[in-house]
């Protein structure tokens, strides 16, 4: 199982904090999954994911490039930060 | 001593202050840092601001920019709280304190924790005022400054 967690304007956009994605081999890297996240999601999943300034995060590390997946992975999808 | 709260509740800053002492008197600098929620952002009106977070990761990213002051200068205590959820014009959102011997370092340490929070930590503003509510877009300015630090000779 992969947790999927969105935050800020990409968690309104999809109208979804998070879903989980059942393990297996077709999911095993993160353009992967966002693949298969924009399929099922549909073309405002699509678009949404898509957007230029993504950050994603695997296990709470931000990650630049693809990167494989194991079994049990935290990913997240969320627009660039603006604490402070 | 390197502490990360990441909380609703406001702070205390002088009784933060007094934590970075550790009561030996070895610190000649402490530097400081407050950021206040405006009353207004690029023009706009807020009347009120809704501060989003990634718990877990937020604690994380803070307490990995904290380890990298600590490597690149010689501190003794480094500190953040950040607060989360509504606040208001005037409210405190985020403190950083620094302590050292000498003031160089606490400054630019200081300085340097508040460039990379703005653009690591995993932090979101949503703002609402007499137009309704928009997320804050990030500025590239934030991350210039972030990337001074980058060609910095190491002290």
């Amino acid at each position: 199982m992969l947790k999927v967690l969105f935050f800020a304007r990409i968690r309104e956009e999809l109208d979804c904090p998070g879903i989980e994605v059942p393990w297996e081999d077709t999911v095993a890297d993160l353009d992967n999954l966002q693949a298969r996240l924009c399929r099922d999601g549909g073309p405002r999943w699509q678009e949404v994911l898509n957007r230029a300034n993504m950050i994603r995060a695997v296990n709470q590390a931000v990650v630049a490039e693809n990167t494989a997946l194991n079994d049990g992975d935290e990913v997240a999808f969320f627009p660039p930060v603006t604490g402070g | 001593m390197l502490v990360v709260s990441v909380q609703q509740e406001d702070f205390d800053i002088s009784a933060l202050q007094r934590q970075l002492l550790a009561g030996e008197q070895e610190e000649g600098a402490v530097a400081t840092f407050t950021g206040y929620v405006r009353a207004a952002n690029t023009g706009r009106e807020v009347r009120s601001m809704e501060l989003e977070h990634y718990p877990g990761m937020t604690e994380s990213s803070i307490r990995a920019i904290l380890e990298r002051a600590c490597k690149r200068w010689p501190l003794l205590a480094v500190s953040v709280v950040h607060r989360v959820g509504r606040l208001q014009p005037g409210d405190q959102i985020v403190w950083v304190g620094v302590s050292s011997a000498h003031r160089e370092a606490s400054f630019s340490a200081c300085e340097f924790i508040m460039d990379y929070l703005k653009n690591e930590a995993p932090f979101w503003k949503k703002e609402e005022g007499p137009q309704g509510t928009s997320w804050v877009e990030a500025r590239a300015g934030d991350r210039e400054r972030a990337s001074r630090w980058d060609d910095d000779i190491q002290p």
